[in-house]
């Protein structure tokens, strides 16, 4: 009986130990920079006056930065900005990784060469930064270097530059996606499509009516991941902005906090740009989570 | 002739029914993968072409067709002598910070899913909940507060300022709960108590060996994630003996901007950067199995 209350002792405390390192990195990389930003948003930094001169004290400023954040209209413009680009990555990036994913599926259970080179050749681009992906596709649409006709074809037009950016979003995201709803094709018992082909089924009915809707957990789950990738989107306009005037230092809202922060040194307006952006963010991907049955809170329980 | 056509074809169909579908079923759907698999090699060919181009032929010359003239030994010689081979510097760092954040991230990660999965305790429930709600926060979001914190810490500007952050990694815990809850048995792990195990010994040689597989995945996931990241190593960093591949190729496309002779260099720096890490995958193929990456576990 001792024994056992010994061993249970030394049992209770060993998951603390397994968790600790976690917990420390989270409280000091996630709590602690979120506390610290929700701190500094309320604060503003004024400027001494009279005869000191100079310097700088930091104040209590409420919300105004808040209301100033919210007021400032390069961020809105930021924001449409983003949900344009949003409304191009997400579905391209999900109806392309369907696409590819249910033409592998039809190539059977045991993909002949060609197929498997093109899975995986689809699968590369994600490895590739998109920092490196944007160098590569910018020389791409770059006049001065285009083999793709850059020389007639203004990629950084007013409409063309939200596609030429959203082309290396899905460029770099197909792949990845394409594997997940692969993964969740092949996984369906072999004996569904069978009874569906002895009714005379076609191939696409197949597709369509049967395999789409019973993967479509895999596909929300791919939505979910694209919608969180649009709302952080950064690397690919931020690199393309020495190509191009077309891209502002403010283009999207995570270049507006960089800005603020670096640019003009405001880290207590930063600070409130990042908070406002995390809750949003938060509060879509929940919403989205939410919304569609996702397979994250089914596997919660 | 059309009706002799008409009345033959069904028969013929009827006849051929299994190998015509087939047949043509499968052609068009490698036609068309085959199509995306060049949209997704073109920027890589592309990039090939460029680096073999010396500086003054880069704008110069037919954008399709390589040059033959030993412009891309030229290039990568001109790239290594640039600031001193600050180049291949970077190249180092990417692969420092994304295998040891791996590793660590992945360990962390192992520890964590292990314990949510095989013991009860308080505060588990809330834990996961945090983590759940982590995979959901974009973490990029956290790179500018987690600079601000870290200035105020004296961090910035350091390896541990890029590598600290990157070691947790809730998607990481998410699956490797979901691997310690398929592939270790509580039998075998009440088994090794009654022969005497402690829990350490249990964690260390059951549960980690039997969640190997799904833990080569998490740590490719987070090595790519880390090769891959750009924001937090750009606002952390201020040397450039420091960066990673994503900020120093950055920085050299900056500088281009204003000396046009760079962007040759930023071109060969770009293939030279993608070759390795496929390599890398290529060769890691056999090890990581991309279906573990939702969790699926069969």
């Amino acid at each position: 009986m001792a024994a056992t209350t010994v061993r249970a002792r030394g049992t209770s405390r060993f998951p603390y130990l397994l968790v600790l390192p976690a917990v420390l990195l989270f409280a000091g990389f996630v709590a602690a920079p979120g506390g610290y930003a929700l701190v500094l948003s309320f604060q503003r930094r004024k400027v001494n006056g009279g005869l000191l001169g100079g310097g700088t004290h930091t104040v209590f400023a409420g919300l105004a930065n808040y209301r100033d954040v919210l007021g400032d209209s390069a961020l809105w413009s930021g924001v449409v900005r983003m949900l344009a680009l949003g409304a191009i990555t997400v579905p391209g990036t999900v109806l392309l990784a369907l696409l590819f994913a249910v033409l592998l599926d039809l190539e059977g259970a045991r993909l002949r060469r060609p197929a498997r080179l093109a899975r995986l050749t689809i699968f590369l681009p994600y490895a590739v930064p998109g920092v490196i992906a944007s160098l590569m596709w910018g020389f791409l649409y770059l006049p001065a270097t285009s083999p793709i006709g850059g020389d007639h074809v203004d990629f950084f037009g007013r409409v063309a530059v939200y596609f030429s950016v959203g082309n290396v979003v899905v460029w770099g995201a197909v792949g990845f996606n394409m594997i997940v709803i692969h993964t969740a094709l092949r996984a369906l018992p072999p004996e569904l499509h069978e009874s569906a082909r002895l009714d005379g089924a076609s191939e696409w009915q197949i597709v369509l009516r049967i395999k789409v809707p019973l993967v479509m957990p895999a596909v929300v789950m791919c939505t979910l991941f694209s919608v969180l990738a649009a709302l952080q989107v950064f690397n690919e306009p931020n690199t393309l902005k020495p190509l191009s005037n077309a891209l502002s230092s403010t283009w999207v809202p995570l270049m507006d906090i960089y800005d603020e922060a670096f640019g003009n040194s405001d880290i207590h307006s930063a600070a409130a740009t990042s908070v406002v952006l995390a809750a949003a963010a938060l509060a879509v991907s929940f919403a989205t989570a939410r919304l569609v049955q996702s397979r994250i809170p089914q596997e919660a329980e | 002739m059309t009706t002799v056509t008409g009345t033959s074809a069904p028969a013929l169909r009827r006849e051929a029914a299994t190998p015509v579908t087939r047949g043509r079923a499968a052609v068009l759907p490698t036609t068309a993968l085959v199509l995306g698999a060049l949209y997704c090699l073109v920027p890589t060919l592309w990039i090939l072409v460029a680096a073999t181009k010396s500086r003054t032929r880069l704008f110069s010359t037919d954008t399709y067709v390589p040059s033959l003239d030993l412009g891309l030994v030229h290039n990568v010689r001109d790239l290594s002598g640039y600031q001193g081979g600050i180049f291949w510097r970077w190249m180092l760092n990417s692969f420092f910070y994304a295998t040891v954040g791996g590793v660590l991230a992945s360990l962390v990660s192992a520890a964590t899913g292990y314990a949510l999965a095989k013991y009860a305790f308080r505060g588990r429930t809330l834990l996961f909940n945090t983590i759940l709600a982590g995979v959901l926060l974009p973490q990029i979001v956290l790179a500018v507060p987690q600079y601000l914190l870290l200035s105020k810490a004296g961090l910035t500007d350091s390896r541990f300022g890029v590598l600290l952050p990157q070691l947790f990694n809730p998607y990481g815990i998410y699956l490797c709960r979901i691997y310690a809850r398929a592939a270790v048995p509580d039998s075998l792990l009440e088994a090794g108590r009654i022969d005497g195990a402690g829990e350490a010994r249990l964690f260390v040689s059951v549960g980690l060996r039997l969640m190997g597989p799904g833990l080569v995945t998490v740590f490719l996931l987070q090595f790519i994630a880390i090769w891959n990241n750009f924001l937090l190593p750009y606002v952390m960093l201020t040397s450039d003996d420091k960066f990673p591949l994503t900020v120093g190729l950055y920085s050299l496309l900056r500088h281009g901007a204003a000396e046009a002779s760079l962007y040759s260099l930023v071109i060969t720096g770009t293939l030279l950067s993608v070759l390795p890490v496929i390599a890398l995958f290529l060769s890691l193929q056999r090890f990581w199995r991309i279906d573990l990456v939702t969790g699926a576990l069969k």
